[in-house]
């Protein structure tokens, strides 16, 4: 026991709180964020001026009262949340379908050598494709509706995630490999255990990734012709002339993205907290 | 037993197919009789890094080869091999909040708890710094006089094949052979500056010197005396 109570003093410093480097990230965390929004307080409260003193024609671009104004009135009069309603409705769908087919088509790619030279080069050559550039021709095999709404966006939020998890397979640290085979584990305790804990920080990158063209693809979606959604208003706001009934709806998009990306990294603080031992967990 | 060799002579290969992890072309590896062509449970391996999952914690990884136990059984086990390597109390700390020391000796952990009769070990201390690399052969050492398991030893460090091993087997060129074994049963815990230590030290330096000798004819870079200082600072 003395010697290797003596090992735990001569262990090489590790990172451990206490680092310069930890505390500034601390100080980081406090109230910094708040810097970030000065520039953005700033210009709305200088167009709010500028509109109130006579300065600017506010009819194309209202000052941030009007927005606002705009944004509360559609949400008490419930049409919001309708439209929201839609759009997330059909953002989740997508979401759900690109990712599930990412990772089956990711993870036999990544694994297997001959399904990677039989499917990726085809993806690869299907990934240049500007995605609305698919929008026509979607319309035409799957109609105006729902259907090829949620496939356009399965498919933006489709090649990050297979991207990712093809990658990460591929590149997966074959020392770790060996510490399975040495343990003996099985095919599926090697992928359960080794496999999928090593592909996870990736795999939640290429999620927020895909979530974020998922809301991208959304409003090209709903430009193609929809009665309902954000991407609608947008639309409505354009033909009626209502500016402030536009940004309002790009503000419900802001917060939105914001929330469900949030939402991911949440999640993914918490599976991937062995990763951020540079922070105080506690 | 310990194997000292240059670079690139086929030490970890060696070790690598006695561990069933790599195949053969010929010959046989047998552990009580039988032949040893994949992992087994009776043979542990300690890497040259730790290889730690660092997405487990120390326990955790410790534990990571004996999922098949009982809980309890698992628990008392991992227990004790933490205690065993001074790292009770970095239990529930991330791979990646360890020193190298620490997490080599984790790695030393979770090969001992599967109480292995071979337990190999592929320049595990190689990439520590010289005193935490002192340190961690005493505690092998230690910790090999309580169950005494068949330890075999890869290293480029004379000293730690003389202070660690038995046999120190002395192995050159390419392909690889072993061309010396020299014997050390020098009491424990051994006085790495001894004159019989020292002696034998001399001993194998010259049996590797030998063998750059004999390739000498290759370049006038590879002089004997060109293998001392080498030798004797990764001794150092």
């Amino acid at each position: 026991m003395s010697s290797s109570e003596r090992l735990l003093d001569t262990g090489q410093p590790g990172p451990i709180s206490g680092d310069p480097i930890v505390g500034a990230g601390v100080r980081r965390a406090g109230w910094g964020w708040l810097l970030g929004l000065i520039l953005p307080l700033a210009l709305a409260l200088g167009y709010e001026a500028a509109v109130r003193l006579g300065w600017s024609n506010c009819r194309l671009l209202p000052p941030p009262s009007r927005i606002i104004a705009t944004f509360v009135a559609l949400a008490a009069s419930g049409e919001l949340a309708r439209h929201i309603a839609a759009t997330m409705g059909r953002v989740a769908l997508g979401f759900v379908l690109g990712v599930a087919a990412g990772t089956i088509l990711g993870a036999l790619t990544g694994t297997f050598a001959l399904a990677r030279r039989l499917l990726d080069p085809s993806f690869q050559a299907l990934r240049s494709i500007p995605s609305i550039a698919w929008v026509p021709i979607f319309i035409l095999w799957f109609g105006i509706f729902e259907l090829s709404k949620v496939l356009l966006i399965a498919v933006g939020v489709f090649f990050p995630i297979y991207l990712a998890l093809s990658a990460a397979i591929l590149n997966l640290d074959r020392k770790l490999i060996e510490v399975g085979r040495i343990f003996r584990l099985s095919q599926g305790a090697m992928i359960w255990r080794v496999l999928l804990p090593a592909t996870l920080p990736a795999y939640f990158v290429a999620l927020r990734t895909g979530l974020g063209l998922g809301w991208m693809f959304v409003v090209a979606a709903e430009f193609m012709g929809a009665s309902e959604g954000l991407g609608f208003l947008l639309t409505d706001g354009q033909m009626t002339g209502n500016a402030p009934e536009i940004l309002a709806s790009i503000l419900a998009f802001a917060l939105l993205g914001k929330l469900t990306d949030w939402g991911i990294v949440l999640v993914s603080d918490h599976v991937l907290r062995w990763q951020d031992s540079l922070r105080p967990r506690r | 037993m310990g194997i000292v060799g240059e670079s690139g002579c086929g030490k970890s290969t060696l070790l690598r197919i006695a561990s069933g992890l790599e195949g053969l072309t010929g010959g046989g590896v047998l552990l009580n009789g039988k032949g040893i062509t994949a992992p087994h449970p009776e043979i542990g391996m300690v890497f040259q890094e730790p290889r730690l999952m660092p997405w487990l914690t120390i326990r955790e990884n410790v534990a990571f080869g004996i999922r098949a136990l009982p809980a309890s059984e698992r628990q008392s086990r991992v227990d004790r091999a933490l205690e065993r390597v001074g790292l009770t109390s970095f239990a529930a700390a991330w791979p990646l909040e360890l020193s190298g020391g620490m997490a080599q000796r984790a790695s030393l952990a979770r090969a001992l708890v599967e109480q292995p009769s071979v337990l190999l070990l592929d320049e595990p201390f190689s990439a520590l710094d010289a005193l935490t690399r002192a340190d961690l052969q005493d505690h092998l050492a230690d910790l090999w006089s309580e169950d005494r398991p068949t330890v075999v030893l890869v290293t480029h460090d004379i000293e730690e094949a003389l202070f660690l091993s038995d046999r120190v087997l002395v192995m050159r060129g390419r392909p690889g052979q072993i061309r010396a074994e020299v014997r050390c049963d020098l009491p424990r815990p051994r006085d790495r500056a001894g004159a019989t230590f020292q002696a034998l030290k001399r001993q194998i330096l010259a049996e590797l010197q030998h063998s750059v000798g004999s390739r000498s004819t290759v370049g006038a870079t590879a002089t004997p005396a060109g293998i001392i200082p080498f030798a004797t600072a990764r001794a150092g």
